[in-house]
C-alpha cells in the first residue's frame, strides 16, 4: 500500500491507524518527483493521497495508460461505492484501488483512511486555535502594559478597560489589543 | 437588475489565465447583476474538480472540455453524467521543450517561427536519431488524460509522424510542478495552458515550439461544466449565471482591459503569476524563446464571443480523440449522451432573454 502525502504529520497519523488496523507492507512517498516511477516499481494493490495533492491528476492518468501498472486501478472498485467515495472526499483523501481487490479489505482500509483524516483535521483546528489563543495573549499583555505606562493604573484595570472596549465595540479581546498596540505605534 | 434569480454558487477553478471570465463576472459585477454571488474555490487538482462537482461539493466548475464529454460517456468513477452551456475560453496552450530538446531540434530543421508541423518532423528526426543510437526515450507531459493539451500534443506529434505511444513517453503533471520537471530533465517538454509556457520561457529553460491554436484552431478549452441534473433542477440559475459570463467576457475581450484583468488574475488567490506575463498572453504577444521578441499571435487565446458557445461537433471532435487513442469505447447511448453534453441551445436561449 502506498501513501502519498507531503504532510509528513498526517501521512504518520495515517501510517500508524493503519498498522493498528493489521496492515503491513505501507511505504510513505514523500518526493514527489517520479511518483509514476514510484508506484510502477512498488506495485501497490491500493494508493490513497491527500486531495490538496496535484499530483492526484498523475494517478488519474493510470486509468489511461495500463501497461504501466499491472492491473487496472480506479478511484475504489464500483459504483455501489458511491456512498465511501463521497466520504472519503469530504474527508479529504483520495483512495485508488487495483482491480480485483477484495472489497471488505477496501471498505476497511478506506474508512480507516477517513477516520485519521478527520482525526488529523481536528487535531490541525485544535493546533490552530492554541496557536491563536497563544497570539492573542501576548496581544493582551503588550497593551496592558502600553496602559499601564499611559493611564497610570494597575494591571487589572488595564485588563478591565481592554474588556469592556471589546464588549462595547463587540469585538474580541485580543482585536481591540491590537488597535491598542498599533495607535501606541503611531503616536511614538 | 435582474431581480428575478437570486443564489449563492460555489464554483471550482485552477489557477489557470483561462478561469478569467470566471473571475472576471464575480470581481467586476457581471455576477451581481444577475443577482448571483459567485463563490470561487481554488481546487490543486482536475481529479478534484471533476469529483466535487460530481458529488455536489460545487454548482459548477472550471473545467477541461473534455471531461464534460468523459464524465457523459461513463469514463469517470462516479457515474453522474456532466454538461456544459457555455465555453469560457478557446485555445491558450502551447508545446513548451528544454533548451537541450530545442538545439537539437534546431539541428533536425526546426526554428523559431516555423509551422507546427515543420518542428514536428524535425522532433520525428530527431527521436529515430535517439533511438538508433540507444539513446532513453524522450518524455513529454501534459496535465489530464482528458485534456485538450493530451490530443493536440498527439495530433501535432502525429503531424510530423512520431507515435505518442511507441516512440516516447507521455506522461501526467500538475502544471505547478511543470517548470521544475523541465528544469530538472524529468521531462523534455510539455503542452500546458498559460501562464506556465512563459513562466518556462522567462526562467530561460525553455522554448514554445508551438502554440496549439495553429494545431488546432478555435475549438473551446475549457467550459462552465456541471452536473447535467444540476442544470435541470436550476435553469433560471444557470441562465443568469450564463449572462453574467457572457457579460465578462466582452469585458475580457477588450484588450482596453487587458491591463486590469492581468493585475486581477496575478493576486495569489487566483493565478499567483507575474501581471506582465499575464498580460502578454491575454494580448497573443507570444514570446518563444528568451532570446527573441514577442511575436503577435492574436488567436492564441480566445476569451470573446466566437469562443464561448458549446458546440456539438466540438463534443464530437473530442468524442472522436478520445476514441482514437483507446481512452473509451463508448455504445450509441453513450455517444448520444456525450454530443448532448455541449449545450448551445442553453446559450442561446439564456442570452436571448438578456435585455441590452
Amino acid at each position: 500500500m502506498l501513501i502519498v502525502d507531503q504532510n509528513l504529520l498526517r501521512a504518520s497519523v495515517l501510517e500508524d491507524g493503519l498498522r493498528e488496523a493489521g496492515y503491513r507492507d505501507l511505504v510513505v512517498v514523500r518526493d514527489m518527483q517520479n511518483l509514476m516511477r514510484r508506484i510502477v516499481d512498488e506495485e501497490p494493490d491500493v494508493i490513497l493521497i491527500d486531495l490538496e495533492n496535484p499530483n492526484r491528476d498523475v494517478l488519474e492518468q493510470m486509468f489511461q495508460v495500463s501497461r504501466v501498472v499491472r492491473k487496472p486501478v480506479a478511484m475504489f472498485v464500483d459504483q455501489a461505492d458511491r456512498a465511501s467515495i463521497e466520504a472519503a472526499i469530504d474527508a479529504g483523501v483520495g483512495a485508488y484501488v487495483v482491480d480485483g481487490l477484495r472489497k471488505e479489505r477496501v471498505h476497511s482500509i478506506v474508512d480507516t483512511a477517513i477516520s485519521r483524516f478527520r482525526a488529523f483535521e481536528k487535531l490541525r483546528t485544535e493546533l490552530d486555535e492554541t496557536r491563536q489563543q497563544l497570539v492573542d495573549r501576548k496581544l493582551v499583555d503588550r497593551a496592558k502594559g502600553i496602559l499601564m505606562r499611559q493611564r497610570a493604573v494597575p494591571e487589572d484595570k488595564a485588563y478591565e478597560l481592554l474588556r469592556k472596549a471589546a464588549m462595547d465595540a463587540n469585538l474580541r479581546i485580543a482585536q481591540v489589543a491590537q488597535s491598542v498596540i498599533t495607535a501606541a505605534e503611531l503616536l511614538k | 437588475m435582474n431581480t428575478a434569480t437570486r443564489a449563492e454558487l460555489r464554483i471550482g477553478f485552477i489557477p489557470l489565465l483561462d478561469c478569467a471570465l470566471l473571475v472576471v463576472a464575480q470581481e467586476a459585477g457581471m455576477a451581481r447583476q444577475q443577482g448571483l454571488t459567485l463563490r470561487l474555490v481554488r481546487e490543486s487538482s482536475w481529479a478534484n474538480i471533476r469529483d466535487r462537482v460530481a458529488i455536489g461539493h460545487f454548482d459548477a466548475a472550471h473545467m477541461l472540455a473534455p471531461m464534460v464529454v468523459a464524465e457523459s460517456v461513463g469514463a469517470g468513477h462516479l457515474d453522474t453524467p456532466f454538461m456544459t452551456p457555455m465555453a469560457l475560453s478557446s485555445g491558450g496552450n502551447a508545446i513548451t521543450v528544454s533548451l537541450a530538446l530545442w538545439q537539437a531540434m534546431q539541428q533536425n530543421g526546426a526554428g523559431i517561427s516555423a509551422q507546427p508541423v515543420v518542428q514536428a518532423r524535425a522532433l520525428a528526426q530527431l527521436v529515430a536519431q535517439r533511438a538508433a543510437a540507444g539513446q532513453p526515450q524522450l518524455t513529454l507531459a501534459m496535465v489530464f488524460p482528458f485534456s485538450c493539451h493530451h490530443y493536440q500534443l498527439r495530433d501535432w506529434l502525429q503531424s510530423g509522424g512520431v507515435d505518442a505511444d511507441r516512440d516516447l513517453r507521455l506522461v501526467v503533471l500538475p502544471p505547478p510542478l511543470l517548470v521544475d520537471a523541465l528544469r530538472s530533465g524529468q521531462v523534455d517538454g510539455f503542452c500546458v495552458g498559460e501562464p506556465w509556457n512563459s513562466l518556462a520561457v522567462d526562467a530561460g529553460i525553455g522554448v514554445i515550439a508551438a502554440v496549439c491554436s495553429d494545431i488546432w484552431p478555435q475549438r473551446p478549452e475549457k467550459v462552465l461544466g456541471m452536473r447535467v441534473r444540476y442544470a435541470q433542477q436550476n435553469p433560471d440559475i444557470v441562465a443568469a449565471l450564463v449572462r453574467a459570463l457572457q457579460g465578462a467576457s466582452r469585458w475580457a475581450a477588450d484588450a482596453a482591459n487587458h491591463q486590469d484583468l492581468a493585475r486581477l488574475l496575478g493576486q495569489p488567490r487566483y493565478v499567483g503569476a507575474p501581471p506582465r506575463l499575464l498580460e502578454a498572453a491575454l494580448g497573443g504577444a507570444i514570446r518563444s524563446s528568451l532570446g527573441h521578441d514577442a511575436l503577435p499571435r492574436p488567436e492564441f487565446l480566445r476569451l470573446g464571443a466566437a469562443a464561448i458557445v458549446p458546440r456539438e461537433e466540438d463534443a464530437h471532435l473530442l468524442l472522436a480523440k478520445m476514441e482514437q487513442c483507446g481512452q473509451v469505447v463508448p455504445d450509441d447511448a453513450a455517444r448520444a449522451r456525450a454530443l448532448r453534453s455541449f449545450r448551445g441551445d442553453l446559450f442561446a436561449a439564456a442570452t436571448a432573454q438578456a435585455v441590452p
